[in-house]
């Protein structure tokens, strides 16, 4: 085995080159070179971390103006929906009080056309009575010969219509 | 390697040869000539370094090179959180140095590069070697628990709620499970590459020697040991995975212990 066979002659050699490839190794990468490797490593790190964080603080202040918003579209909607209401029951009021008006015009109109035809009635039948009674007049002239005063005439003539 | 000769040294893979005529390379009359195991230890860290160079475009939006690097701190950071706590982070440099000096090792050792002639290494395959980085984890246990904890460090040997006639003997129970760690975790590493290396090895040899001794032996025995050096090297990869996320992971749970006694 040329480790122990060698042993005595090479020892210092192996030795010696051991620790200075190794020190090389140590003190130019380990030391040198390693942590700048690690640093940017680090630095990726805290970059994204800092970026996952500015993602969230900006998701969340989307999230709150969007609730914001909903707020406002809310408070809108329902500002409309009264006004709307209003505009309805201001609408309906109106539409009841023209109404009312025509209704009661109407209503007067009725009475009044109400009232004509039975004054047109009763002067209508006072007619037919006076008419009557000059009929009966003449009836009777031309039947019997016997003048009737008017006055006879139309109480017949009533007493006739009350009758029949 | 040696096929030429009809004969393969699974052991000659692990031999240490000096390169660049520097046998006799000395500091302060040690010798350090510059190996072949030097050499692959030089090339890993190259490699580790263009790997993580290429990921340092630092951009918010990485690449698929950027990614693979970030995956990989990432892993090593996960695993120390995990294990350790906030306190762990501070341990990232070096269980990544660590964990990918021996997964680069590892892969590397594994390079079917024999095909052009050259020949791979695997440094993680010597203990010396893997003893090193062993021993670097335990000093480093070792210094954090005296530093934050002190004298009471040794706490670390007595568990919560062991009954007072019980503490003598679990303490040293505990001491000397502690102090074989260094060399649990150097002899592991050091044995499963060297144990799949050598298999892969001896299975090439029943390759040649089967195909040398003529169609019939070689349909019989080369082909099914092909086969096998196919599925073995795919386990091998995995190993490599495996050992270095162990190495990385023990460590981080002896730091854990240093970090939080119990």
């Amino acid at each position: 085995m040329p480790q122990i066979a060698q042993l005595a002659e090479f020892y210092s050699s192996q030795i010696f080159w051991s620790l200075v490839f190794f020190g090389l190794t140590f003190f130019v990468i380990g030391r040198g070179m390693v942590p700048k490797v690690m640093g940017t490593v680090e630095l990726r790190d805290n970059q994204i971390a800092a970026d996952l964080a500015a993602a969230q603080a900006a998701r969340d202040a989307a999230d709150e103006q969007e609730e914001a918003w909903r707020k406002r579209e809310n408070e809108n909607r329902a500002a409309a929906q009264a006004t709307i209401a209003e505009a309805k029951a201001k609408a309906a009021a109106k539409t009841e009080a023209t109404l009312a008006k025509a209704q009661t015009k109407i209503d007067a109109k009725l009475e009044a056309a109400e009232a004509a035809i039975s004054e047109a009635r009763t002067s209508a039948m006072a007619e037919v009575e006076t008419v009557a009674a000059e009929a009966t007049q003449d009836i009777v002239s031309r039947l019997a010969g016997a003048k009737v005063d008017k006055r006879t005439a139309r109480s017949a003539v009533k007493k006739a219509l009350a009758n029949g | 390697m040696a096929a030429e000769a009809g004969k393969v040294d699974p052991m000659k893979q692990f031999q240490l040869e000096p390169m660049f005529g520097s046998s006799g390379w000395e500091i302060a009359g040690v010798n350090i000539a510059f190996t072949n195991s030097a050499f692959w230890m030089a090339i890993t860290t190259v490699l580790i370094w263009a790997f993580v160079f290429g990921g340092m475009k630092r951009q918010l939006v990485p690449g698929r090179w950027q990614m693979a690097v970030e995956s990989f701190t990432g892993f090593i950071d996960d695993m120390l959180e995990a294990n350790i706590g906030k306190a762990g982070r501070k341990y990232v440099p070096y269980v990544f140095s660590l964990f990918m000096f021996i997964l680069f090792a590892n892969l590397l050792g594994l390079l079917p590069i024999g095909l052009l002639g050259l020949h791979p290494f695997t440094f993680t395959s010597h203990f010396t070697v893997t003893g090193v980085l062993a021993i670097i984890s335990f000093s480093i246990v070792l210094v954090v628990g005296f530093w934050k904890h002190g004298i009471k460090f040794f706490t670390l040997f007595v568990p919560h709620g062991t009954p007072v006639p019980m503490i003598l003997p679990i303490a040293l129970i505990e001491f000397f499970s502690f102090l074989i760690r260094p060399f649990s975790l150097a002899l592991r590493l050091f044995v499963a590459m060297m144990a799949g290396h050598v298999l892969l090895k001896v299975l090439s040899s029943f390759v040649i020697d089967g195909v040398n001794a003529g169609v019939g032996i070689g349909l019989m025995v080369s082909l099914p040991s092909f086969a096998l050096m196919v599925a073995i090297s795919a386990l091998e990869i995995l190993v490599a995975g495996i050992q270095a996320y162990v190495f990385a992971l023990l460590t981080s749970l002896y730091i854990n212990d240093a970090e939080h006694l119990h």
